[in-house]
């Protein structure tokens, strides 16, 4: 039980914290605050699994959360039927290219040894791809786009309950994953950093460029919800009785039929966005449940150890002959499967896809930052690492406005130094972030809840 | 004469663009080179670095322009560049002291570093943006063009026109300049070869008597004038903002590693290809060919290569490309 204090006290405090916000600002930004902690905590976990067990440094977790995104929009949207139409079949007809491209490339690679010739086929058998991709899908993507632009031109999804693709974004990150570490795995440390932060700007490129995949900057709104809607809630007998049981005691206080039904109105429309980012707790917290037992139990098993042995010292682990490379390959696809589903979550939660907003700043940096300070290597760490900096980056700004407002209480309202301070309030959780993290890494480099090893 | 005007629109659309583009990524990526040779990292913070320069030299301008001090047909900038220099000197040796340094002497193994740099590029990131704001700022004054398209329609009598802004001849000379009196020092001068011992082999530097801690405060100081001259430069071509900087990142760490990371020449023609290879790819070719083909062959499309969106994902594929086939880099990289 000792053993367990500190993990039990932090996230105690953490928990306390956020209630506490739901007492002094209100529950409803207490439980976006909530929800949005738990797809974090799902996101450091995956980047957790790649560099806390396996020592692989992955800079691309935006391009895996865009990538979820796009799941997201594909599974849940109905299919554009007249878009299909126009430009279904020569879409299809690319992608039997695609594939064709690929395996041609290997069947040559697998069949010659290197050498001049095979690169130049190599090169010629892409660049006549490349030719052939553009005549076929350039009248294609020109007559998807004008399919009513103002509401769809774009192919649509398969109309499946968005739920789904909570695991097809998986598969999608996953795929990226397996591409981009087929690439870059090999690189030293920093080399993988910067390229794996370059190929997720690739991927961010082609989300918001490709009009007819899900309509790119134009963004896709309304998405379907797996939890009810504020209005039907409203409007539900059992709900209204509910909110009517809750808040009794407050109710009979107000005399006059008239005026307790306005109060009643006026609790149900507010108990309906909580109940509703409620349910989304739920099953958020369902997911993160779901994965940490899951993490937990690779990490103590066999698989976990060898994995550490890998990260601590590749050669001798290669000398035991594990195979090095592919377990690299399969912990990076794995963690990056978990962002995956984190993104889909997210776009889940907010019923909006916006590829303009992936920025490296907000999906790659802030989630690095969650890792270090929360302890990489350690699940709960990971997941509170998540909890707290999110919590942070939130509450930061009301934070800093209470600071400075107390710091320049002598100065004039109208001082030109206090109202520049007062405008420049959102820009202080930047600092309190990169202080956060300079004073984590220099006085506890392993984090706030560090990697214990067990030995059995 | 169709010829000529071809050859004129080339150079008015890609080549002079491209080279003052390519000459600023070329001091962000000889930047990033010197502290990735000298002091072994990957510098996540170089744009923010950049942008922390240029918003000193800003405030310097619009503090001399205060006093009415200008330089006539030259930019104001030109003459608070010294004083945003000193200010940046200053601001990373002060990080280096409480930050870096403490890395440095425990030998910590890069990527460390690198995180380190990520929380220094948090915390510039906030210091830019609380002192001049995130907002899109130009700062540029003077005279504005050298040659404007439609003098030298009438002077040459040609249909296309050539548009030379100061600022692109200004930024072409600045960084030859800058580049030859660095490579000057480092390759001539008794301090800068043993910038390069210490980059080529720390041990061996150590015990011929070279100071490291000397070393790195040059090599700060360097970086620093560097940093602040291409963040100016950018902002006087461009304008200033923030983010913008902060995403330059990505283009001038494709140019130090396609270029050879660590090698301060590649890293100067990095930055010219990756300027030239986006602005080659993505450039409509349409009137070009119609210029050089008989009527009956022009070109219907745009021919295009790309879309001008995936400009940024050309540098970056072409870093993939040579990452997979040349992961040192074009011209050798990790010697200074």
């Amino acid at each position: 039980m000792r053993k367990y204090l500190n993990v039990i006290s932090a996230y105690t405090i953490m928990l306390g914290l956020i209630i506490l916000v739901g007492f002094l600002q209100s529950w409803n930004v207490a439980l976006s605050i909530l929800n949005f902690c738990l797809i974090s905590a799902v996101m450091t976990m995956g980047a957790n699994i790649q560099w806390g067990y396996a020592g692989l440094i992955n800079f691309g977790i935006m391009g895996y959360t865009a990538l979820g995104g796009l799941a997201a929009v594909l599974v849940s949207v109905p299919p554009v039927r007249e878009a299909w139409q126009v430009g279904g079949l020569n879409m299809i007809l690319c992608v039997f290219v695609i594939t064709f491209i690929v395996f041609s490339i290997r069947y040559i690679i697998k069949k010659y040894k290197k050498s001049n010739q095979r690169g130049f086929g190599i090169t010629f058998i892409i660049i006549a791809g490349i030719i052939i991709l553009r005549l076929i899908s350039a009248p294609a993507i020109e007559s998807i786009e004008a399919v009513s632009p103002a509401t769809t031109g774009f192919l649509g999804g398969l109309g499946l309950p968005i739920m789904f693709s909570w695991i097809v974004g998986a598969f999608f990150a996953g795929a990226l994953a397996f591409i981009i570490g087929k690439i870059a795995l090999g690189l030293r440390a920093d080399y993988l950093a910067i390229a794996t932060l370059l190929i997720s700007e690739i991927v961010i490129a082609v989300v918001k460029h490709e009009d007819w995949l899900a309509r790119g900057v134009k963004n896709v709104i309304g998405l379907k919800r797996p939890v009810p809607y504020e209005i039907d809630l409203q409007s539900k007998e059992w709900f209204i009785n509910l909110i009517a049981k809750i808040n009794n005691g407050s109710l009979n206080l107000i005399s006059g039929t008239l005026e307790k039904q306005a109060a009643l109105h006026q609790l149900v429309i507010e108990a309906s966005t909580v109940f509703v980012k409620l349910c989304y707790a739920g099953l958020f917290t369902i997911v993160v449940v779901i994965l940490l037992i899951i993490t937990q139990k690779a990490l103590y098993s066999p698989w976990g150890r060898m994995m550490r042995a890998i990260r601590d010292n590749e050669e001798a682990a290669n000398a035991m002959g594990k195979n090095v490379v592919k377990q690299h390959l399969l912990i990076f696809v794995l963690g990056s499967a978990i962002v995956g589903i984190a993104g889909a979550m997210m776009v889940t939660h907010d019923g909006l896809f916006t590829p303009g907003s992936y920025r490296p700043m907000r999906y790659t940096f802030l989630i690095w930052v969650m890792v270090i300070i929360g302890g990489s290597g350690n699940n709960f760490g990971a997941i509170l690492g998540g909890f707290a900096v999110w919590f942070v980056w939130i509450e930061a700004a009301p934070f800093a406005e209470y600071i400075i407002n107390l710091l320049t209480s002598g100065l004039a309202e109208n001082n030109q130094l206090k109202e520049h301070l007062i405008n420049s309030v959102p820009y202080f959780r930047y600092l309190m972030m990169g202080t956060g993290l300079l004073l984590i890494m220099r006085y506890k480099p392993r984090g706030i809840l560090p990697e214990e090893i067990k030995h059995s | 004469m169709d010829f000529l005007n071809a050859i004129i629109l080339l150079l008015n659309y890609i080549f002079v663009p491209a080279l003052a583009y390519g000459s600023q990524l070329a001091l962000g990526a000889i930047f990033v080179t010197l502290i990735y040779g000298i002091l072994r990292f990957a510098n996540f913070a170089t744009g923010d670095m950049m942008s922390f320069g240029t918003m000193f030299a800003i405030l310097f301008t619009w503090y001399f322009q205060s006093f009415g001090i200008s330089l006539g047909v030259l930019p104001t900038a030109l003459i608070a560049i010294p004083f945003a220099i000193i200010f940046m000197i200053l601001y990373m040796l002060i990080i280096d002291k409480f930050v870096f340094s403490y890395y440095r002497i425990k030998k910590s193994p890069p990527v460390m570093l690198a995180m380190v740099s990520i929380g220094v590029m948090f915390v510039t990131q906030a210091i830019v943006r609380i002192i001049i704001g995130p907002f899109d700022r130009r700062f540029f004054d003077g005279e504005k063009f050298i040659l404007k398209a439609n003098e030298f329609k009438e002077i040459t009598g040609l249909n296309e026109g050539l548009t030379i802004k100061s600022t692109q001849v200004l930024t072409i000379f600045v960084t030859i300049i800058i580049v030859s009196i660095l490579f000057w020092f480092l390759n001539k001068t008794k301090t800068g070869k043993s910038m390069r011992a210490y980059s080529d082999n720390e041990d061996l530097a150590l015990l011929s008597g070279i100071d490291p801690k000397r070393v790195v405060m040059i090599t700060w100081i360097i970086a620093g004038i560097i940093a602040t001259i291409g963040g100016v430069l950018y902002g006087l071509d461009k304008s200033f903002k923030p983010f913008t900087y902060f995403n330059n990142m990505l283009p001038i760490f494709a140019a130090a590693i396609v270029g050879g990371i660590g090698n301060p020449f590649g890293a100067f023609l990095g930055g010219y290809v990756i300027a030239f290879s986006e602005i080659f790819l993505t450039y409509a070719y349409k009137k070009f060919f119609m210029y050089l083909l008989p009527e009956s062959l022009e070109p219907n499309t745009l021919v295009q290569l790309l879309s001008t969106d995936y400009k940024f994902a050309v540098s970056f594929s072409i870093l993939v490309i040579v990452l997979l086939f040349r992961p040192s880099g074009i011209f050798k990289g990790k010697v200074l």
